[in-house]
Parts: structure tokens; sequence; C-alpha cells
């Protein structure tokens, strides 16, 4: 594997992560990772559809007039959402039904279109496939990295294998309602971007403006 | 090439080759996988009926829960009446009924209320599916279909009675968007594990099955009418509540029920 192909597929997990740094596609990582199941079924379908639709729109890119680029796109990926969501029904029911909408809403994913519009029109179809790849793992490592935290201390289990008794099941553990919700989800994302940037500061953004020195009211 | 494809007929051509090509694939997917997916809701209906009834035990193969399920008979009820219908007005077999549908048809349904439709549905179906599981020729089981309005969404489910017609025999809701943890504890195996032996109505006829706040006291003489409440989730427990009264009562299947207390279903 060159460089540059490895960059292409490894750089969005950690370097240039969707969630982490570009704070994309937050709307479904907050939905289906309440269990580790649905958010692993999740990112295959978000990675298969990100590599999918950038493989076939870099494969046309040079016949695509400007004028509707966008449409071209949102076409191409609407129609491989709608064939993920029906191989999912047909082979994966009991995923799919927890899903429901969520697997419909790739479409809406700013990851999907984003990659395609800033990656898959300039560049070839095969580094376009793994670039989307690439994407897809990002979002992946981050939904699964929730998805544990939320599973392992809101159902005592991962993957719905018990890990830790619950106390309604005669265990000893009282489960965390709050990380069932969406809400915790925006915690637990909040303190990875903390994580990785705390790490790689780099990804620090700067501030888009400064507080001025905190000034005493002056007496009349 | 870059400044032909910026033309009319050009971008036009785009447009029209990309829509036959997408919409072939689309259909081609949705066709081909049509007959899976049909299966799959089958058995997910046939799985949810038999975990109401108490008959699905762990994790079951396609085969087995089509072999258990197939003990099991669907009949078409008349709501008003309590009688069976042989089949509905269009012909449709009971086992083939989509009653989802038929609640959502005004030609095969009434609109209700706001006295009457206490758990909160809308509109009510004139004909309901019903499975009734034979013990040699004594109905041992009746599955009624219910639903009701929650705190967040309409809770669908099957209330599974015994053949008398009025001991409980299982509760189960298949579907349901009521807050994780809280409402959502209708899921629960051990909240589920209180209905099997409730009775549903007293001496008087009347519904009398209800849900208990605070937790049911066995030495009382309504404990056998009652369940523990679901803590923290007053709206859904109050759903619940007017779901069954509802599903139970002269609106629902209480007509239907009367007869197979009495014997005559």
């Amino acid at each position: 594997m060159s460089a540059k192909t490895r960059d292409i597929l490894l750089d969005p997990i950690l370097n240039n992560n969707p969630i982490a740094l570009q704070v994309l596609g937050i709307c479904s990582a907050l939905a289906v990772t309440s269990s580790l199941k649905t958010a692993l079924v999740m990112s295959i379908a978000l990675t298969s559809v990100t590599a999918c639709s950038n493989f076939v729109i870099a494969l046309v890119r040079n016949q695509i007039p400007s004028s509707i680029r966008i449409i071209v796109q949102m076409t191409v990926i609407a129609s491989l959402v709608i064939v993920v969501d029906q191989v999912l029904q047909a082979y994966a029911y009991d995923i799919a039904k927890q899903l429901s909408v969520f697997v419909g809403l790739i479409i809406t994913n700013c990851i999907v279109m984003g990659r395609a519009e800033a990656f898959a029109m300039k560049n070839p179809p095969i580094p376009s496939f793994l670039d989307g790849v690439g994407n897809g793992l990002g979002y992946s490592a981050i939904l699964m990295a929730v998805g544990t935290v939320r599973e392992l201390f809101g159902s005592g289990s991962l993957f719905g294998v018990e890990m830790l008794p619950l106390i309604t099941n005669g265990g000893w553990y009282q489960p965390n309602g709050l990380l069932l919700l969406p809400p915790s989800a925006f915690f637990i994302i909040g303190l990875l971007i903390w994580a990785i940037r705390a790490r790689k500061t780099n990804q620090v953004e700067k501030a888009d403006f400064k507080m001025a020195a905190q000034t005493r009211a002056q007496e009349a | 090439m870059s400044q032909h494809k910026e033309t009319t007929g050009h971008t036009l051509l785009v447009a029209f080759v990309l829509c036959i090509v997408c919409s072939v694939v689309v259909a081609g997917a949705a066709v081909a996988l049509k007959p899976a997916q049909t299966s799959n809701k089958q058995l997910d209906r046939q799985k949810n009926i038999l975990s109401a009834a108490g008959l699905l035990d762990g994790p079951m193969s396609k085969a087995d829960i089509e072999a258990q399920f197939s003990r099991f008979e669907a009949r078409l009820v008349d709501l008003d009446s309590g009688n069976y219908v042989s089949e509905t007005d269009n012909g449709v077999q009971p086992e083939d009924f989509d009653q989802k549908k038929a609640s959502k048809d005004p030609g095969q349904s009434i609109d209700l209320d706001g006295d009457t439709d206490i758990a909160g549905i809308g509109r009510r179906e004139n004909l309901a599916q019903v499975y009734i599981l034979k013990d040699g020729v004594n109905v041992s089981k009746i599955v009624l279909p219910i639903r009701g309005y929650g705190l967040w969404s309409t809770l669908w489910g099957y209330l599974v009675l015994e053949g008398d017609g009025n001991t409980v025999a299982g509760l189960a809701y298949y579907d349901q968007q009521e807050t994780p943890g809280l409402g959502g504890e209708v899921d629960n195996p051990a909240w589920k594990a209180q209905w099997p032996g409730k009775r549903v109505f007293n001496d008087a006829g009347a519904v009398a099955i209800h849900l208990k706040k605070g937790g049911v006291d066995p030495a009382s003489q309504d404990a056998q009418y009652q369940v523990d409440a679901l803590s923290g989730a007053t709206l859904t427990s109050k759903g619940v509540d007017y779901m069954l009264q509802f599903w139970l009562g002269e609106n629902g299947f209480g007509p239907y029920l009367q007869k197979v207390r009495g014997g005559q279903a």
C-alpha cells in the first residue's frame, strides 16, 4: 500500500475524523448508539453507501454538468440508500426495525454528501472509493466508541450479552438511564473530541473572537 | 469536452440517463428482495404472537416458530356483534386480513369520538383478527390485537387470554417508542411475568383489570385484577390501562368475549 493510499484510507479515522474534527453526521450518531448492534449495522450501512456513492460519482465526474451536480450526487446517494435499506429489511429484519428511519436518513448525512462533493468530484474512482471507506471507518470508530459506553453503562451489556448484572434481573448494577437517551451521546462525543484534541493539538480550532479583559464599571 | 458538458442538451441527457439507471437499480432491488421481506414480516408477527402467548422460549429457529404458530387458527371477529365472520366483505380470508390497513379505511372502520376513544386511536376497524389455539376441541388461548397511545407513541401489542375468556395468559407489545428505562419497561420480562393469571372481568361482568400505583398488595381482594404500574411512567401506565379498558370493553372485544365466556363463540 503506498503512503498516499494509506493516508486516504486511515487519515479520517483519527487525524481528520468526520465526526470529531468536522462535526458532521451527529444526528444519526445520537440516535443509533444506544446499543452496539444497531451502531455496528448503521456503521456498515453508512460505510458502504459512502464508498459506493464516491465510486459511482467519481466514475461519471467528467460527465456531470456543474449546474445539476448536487442533484446528481443526491440521486446516486438516495438510490444506494434505498438499496441498502431494502437489503437490511430482507436479511436483518430485527435490526432494520430498530434502525427504522435512520437508514433512510443516511441520504441527508453530511458525511456522504461532503465526500462526494469534496473528494469524488475531483479524483478517480479507486481513490474515491478508498476515501469513502476511510470516512465510513472514521464514522464507525466514533459510533462504536459511543455505543460501547452507552450500552455497557446504560443497559449493562455489550452486543446484548450481559456484562454487568442489572438489579432488575437480580444483579447489583443500577443502570444509568440517561445513557439510553440521545442527549447522552452529546456528552460522550464532546468528551471524545476533547480527548482527541488534547492529544492532537493541531486540531484545536482558533477562537473566533477574543474576550476583552474584564473592566470595572466606572462610577459616575 | 469541458465546454460541451455544460450545454443544455448534455445536462438533460445526463439527468435522463441517471434517472433511468437509478430507477432500474432501485426497482430491481425492491422486486428481488420482496419475497424475503414479506416472509420476514410474517415471521416477526408470528414471533410476537408466540411471545405474548408465552410459547416462545429463547431464540427459536424459523422452522420452530412456524411449527408452533401453525397450531394457531386465524379468525375474524365482528367487533360490534361479537360473532365470527368467515371472510371480509371483499372476500379476504382471515389469515390475509390486514387489520392496520382496515383501521385507516373509512369503509372498514368507524370514527371514534372523544368520550369513547379513551385509548387515543382515532378510528376503530369493524373486523379484528384474532388467533385461537385449540387444545383438542376446547379453545385454550385467544390472542387479541390491542393498541393505544402511551406517552410518546402508540403501543401495539397482543393480549392473550385463556380459553375461558377471563384469565390473562400474557401481554406483549411488539412496537412502542416509550422512554427507555421508564415507559419502555413494558417490555421488561419481570413486569410482563405479572400478567399471567390475572382476571379481566369482575363478577358483575365489568372490565376490572387495571394497573395499580405503588404496588399490588397480594392480600387484597382486588389483587387478582391488579398489576403493578410502571414506576416513573404514569402516562404510559395510564395508556396501558385505557387500552385494556377500551379493547376489553363494549367498543372493543367486549361483545365477543361475553360470548366466549358464555360458551357461544
